[in-house]
């Protein structure tokens, strides 16, 4: 890209940054989305989506594409499946530097990283993963056909998959870390009710072990800290989800769970940064609410140029 | 539907398989559907088919009957994760992972085994 350039950066091609693009390229706006992995971000992730106004169902993939192409048509650059190396916020030009080579300036930027599903962070996690261990039902249920398997995790994802993973699973194994969980109660009382889930509780996993693939877990209450070891075919893990905010932390102000704060502007403790989408501190993160964000950050950015 | 809804070369028979590796020397087959940890990697494949000109990318619907041909193949014994992605040198497997998978997971094993 010759132009380096630009009135707004927008950093995060999800529903965020892609309605934002759409926004300020429809205004005119010399205006450039960086983004680390394909466009659509957590959409491209979702098999079919029943939530969003005006389609009755569509895969996250055909609205992704379809966001992209619309930002596009009106103009916007988007740099895909790049690495952000270093972003300076501070002075009144932005700086983001890509692939620790090439710096692109602009007088606004808008922060729309989102966020990703969070892991448990223990041994053997990343080594059986897709060998064992998996993040998604709907991909990876069928693998498992009459074998026993955990599911961690006590929010609604965690227990809506275990119901739908009992019709391969021989025997599913709710692991959570509390005697309590975060679900609604519909979603708590179908996986109660079901015949082949079982509940362990107040303990977590604490290690993945097997060779080609997984054969055991280590599985630790967290009460008694008392630690055995279970023979298991798969381990299915929905423990929520972390912001990407880790990369703005020196200059950005987060709050405990990393979200970023942010005012009714949607602006930053810093002029001309604004955020928006999944990586702020918000209640309810959805692709609508992610499209709204990117709406409300445009316009706002757009007046803060022209000031 | 015998194939997958992506711009990539669509694998659909085990005579095309065994064709494309008898006459290719770098190949990458990704081998899925189009769910949630499959289509981040054909995305990835679809950008990088222009940046390693050396390397034939193609792509194969896991639920293919044919497809027995890479879900059978021994370096994919211990795989429980879609897609199964597999890398060929002269015809010879020379690395399968499973699942979904980074750019520079993937960048990394293009350039270990192919070069650019
Ligand atoms: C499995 C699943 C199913 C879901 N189902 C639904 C549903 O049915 N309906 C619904 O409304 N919502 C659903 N959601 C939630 C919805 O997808 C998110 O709320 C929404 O995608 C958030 O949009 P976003 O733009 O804020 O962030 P994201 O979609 O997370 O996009 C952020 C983008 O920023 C990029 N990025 C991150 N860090 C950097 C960096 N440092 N530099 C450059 N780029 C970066 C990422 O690669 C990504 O492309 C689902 C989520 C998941 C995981």
């Amino acid at each position: 890209m010759e132009n380096k350039n630009f009135d707004i950066i927008i950093i995060g091609g999800g529903p965020a940054g892609l309605t934002a693009g759409i926004y300020l390229s429809r205004a005119k706006v010399n205006v450039l989305i960086v983004n680390e992995g394909i466009s659509g971000g957590q959409m491209v992730l979702t098999h079919q989506i029943a939530n969003y106004p005006g389609f009755e169902n569509i895969s996250g993939y055909a609205l992704s594409k379809t966001m992209e192409k619309q930002a596009k048509a009106f103009g916007c650059n988007i740099l895909s499946n790049v690495n952000l190396t270093k972003v300076s916020l501070n002075n009144e030009i932005k700086k983001v530097e890509i692939n620790s080579k090439d710096i692109y300036t602009s007088k606004a930027v808008i922060i729309a990283t989102g966020g990703k599903s969070r892991e448990l962070g223990v041994i053997g996690e990343k080594d059986f993963a897709g060998k064992g261990v998996s993040y998604c039902a709907t991909c990876d249920g069928d693998f498992f056909q009459n074998k026993e398997i955990f599911v961690v995790g006590g929010g609604n994802s965690a227990l809506e998959e275990a119901v739908s993973l009992t019709q391969y699973a021989s025997k599913v194994t709710i692991i959570h870390e509390f005697d309590y969980f975060q679900a609604n109660n519909h979603a708590i009382e179908e996986a109660k009710k079901n015949s082949k889930i079982d509940f362990i509780l107040n303990s977590t996993i604490t290690g993945f072990y097997g060779e080609e693939s997984l054969k055991r877990a280590t599985v630790k209450n967290l009460k008694t800290g008392e630690e055995i070891d279970k023979n298991i075919d798969g381990v299915f893990i929905f423990i929520g989800y972390v912001p990407q905010s880790e990369f703005f932390k020196e200059q950005i102000t987060t709050n405990s769970r990393r979200e970023i704060i942010v005012d009714k502007n949607l602006t930053t403790n810093i002029p001309g940064v604004f955020a928006a989408g999944d990586v702020i501190e918000k209640r309810y993160r959805q692709i609508t609410t992610a499209v709204s964000d990117g709406t409300v950050a445009a316009l706002n950015a757009i007046e803060f140029i022209q000031k | 539907m015998n194939t997958l809804s992506t711009d990539l070369t669509h694998i659909t028979s085990e005579a095309q398989y065994n064709e494309i590796l008898k006459t290719q020397e770098n190949v990458m087959i990704c081998c899925g559907r189009m769910g949630p940890m499959c289509i981040p990697v054909y995305g990835e494949m679809e950008e990088l088919e222009s940046e390693y000109t050396n390397v034939k990318f193609y792509d194969m619907l896991f639920d293919l009957p044919d497809a027995h041909v890479i879900r059978n193949l021994k370096e994919c014994s211990g795989f429980m994760g879609i897609p199964f992605t597999i890398y060929y040198k002269n015809g010879q497997v020379v690395k399968a992972t499973s699942s979904i998978q980074s750019r520079k997971q993937i960048t990394e094993i293009l350039n270990e085994k192919f070069g650019k």
